[in-house]
């Protein structure tokens, strides 16, 4: 009996039904978004400390949730790449590389939006906003390596696979960074021993946003992830092509 | 809809976040077409993987 990964490890078996699931996922995010955009902006009520700006936080949340799961994704699928050798597993990684980088962007953006009107500063190195930033600088350098041994496909999964899993080590202390050191950024407010610190009014909307974010966070990663494989066929068709034109020339010359 | 004095910084949030998701999404579509014309490019050229191959076609390529 083969494993969901192991029957997925058959790119062309994967571009066949990342190709059925992708418009569903797709058009299932895009229905969750727009729900949710309506209920922060028409139903959720004003926050009754920060007024209106807690609308940044339905943006804010979800981003700063999938800026870790991308780093997540990525040392799954270092890990897979380096322990299982799965097929699909540097692809995964490389896919989720520039998705994660630019839901981490959008995190550090809007927190800084929203901390300016609440905090009175744009940035402040506390250790929540700087242990974000740092994971801005791991995705960044995942595509800077990957980009400068662009030439060794094979080599630049490998070193790419050891700094995901080196750098995984990131995420425990963003998450728990709140809880270790006095920051400004306020502690765990969903995801908490004791259940939601939110009143559902606004917790409704925000999980609605959440959802609707991952989602296209999995429809972006799909597309990726099938560019890549495309990008890959691309390249071995091409370098095949170089070494029959070769073959050909030694042929002709003898 | 009145988002109070701090309007601007709510609508930079949204209008931030609308413009990286509509670059990421569009980059994504180029870069797809870009790689399937490459490859339908190269198999027009007789350039095709195994799996793609017609029986007793010579020529072919992995």
């Amino acid at each position: 009996m083969q494993t969901l990964t192991q029957r997925l490890a058959n790119p062309t078996r994967f571009m066949e039904l990342s190709r059925r699931i992708l418009p569903w996922i797709s058009g299932l995010a895009a229905l969750t978004l727009a729900s949710g955009l309506y209920l922060a902006f028409f139903v959720a009520p004003p926050d009754y400390q920060q007024g209106e700006t807690v609308k940044i936080m339905f943006i804010h949340v979800p981003a700063a949730w999938l800026s870790m799961m991308g780093y997540l994704i990525i040392a799954v699928s270092s890990f897979g790449l380096l322990v299982f050798r799965h097929p699909l597993a540097d692809v995964s990684a490389k896919a989720a590389a520039p998705i994660g980088a630019a839901f981490t962007f959008l995190a550090l953006v809007t927190g800084s939006l929203w901390g300016k009107p609440m905090w009175g500063a744009y940035w402040v190195w506390d250790a929540r906003l700087t242990s974000v930033l740092i994971l801005f600088f791991l995705y960044i350098g995942q595509i800077a390596l990957r980009s400068a041994l662009d030439e060794d496909p094979a080599l630049a999964g490998k070193l790419t696979a050891v700094l995901g899993l080196v750098g995984v080590v990131i995420l425990p202390v963003i998450r728990f960074s709140v809880d270790w050191w006095n920051t400004l950024h306020q502690p765990a407010s969903v995801l908490r021993v004791g259940g939601p610190a939110i009143h559902p009014s606004i917790l409704v909307p925000l999980l609605v946003m959440a959802v609707g974010f991952t989602l296209l966070f999995f429809a972006m990663h799909l597309k990726a992830m099938r560019n890549e494989i495309l990008r890959r066929r691309v390249r071995s068709l091409t370098m095949a092509e170089v070494e029959r034109a070769a073959r050909f020339e030694v042929r002709t010359a003898e | 809809m009145d988002l109070g004095p701090h309007a601007a910084f709510i609508w930079a949030s949204y209008a931030v976040v609308a413009l990286v998701i509509a670059l990421l999404i569009a980059w994504l579509i180029a870069d797809g077409r870009q790689q399937q014309r490459r490859l339908e490019q190269l198999e027009a050229r007789g350039v095709r993987r195994r799996s793609a191959r017609q029986p007793f076609q010579d020529g072919g390529t992995a």
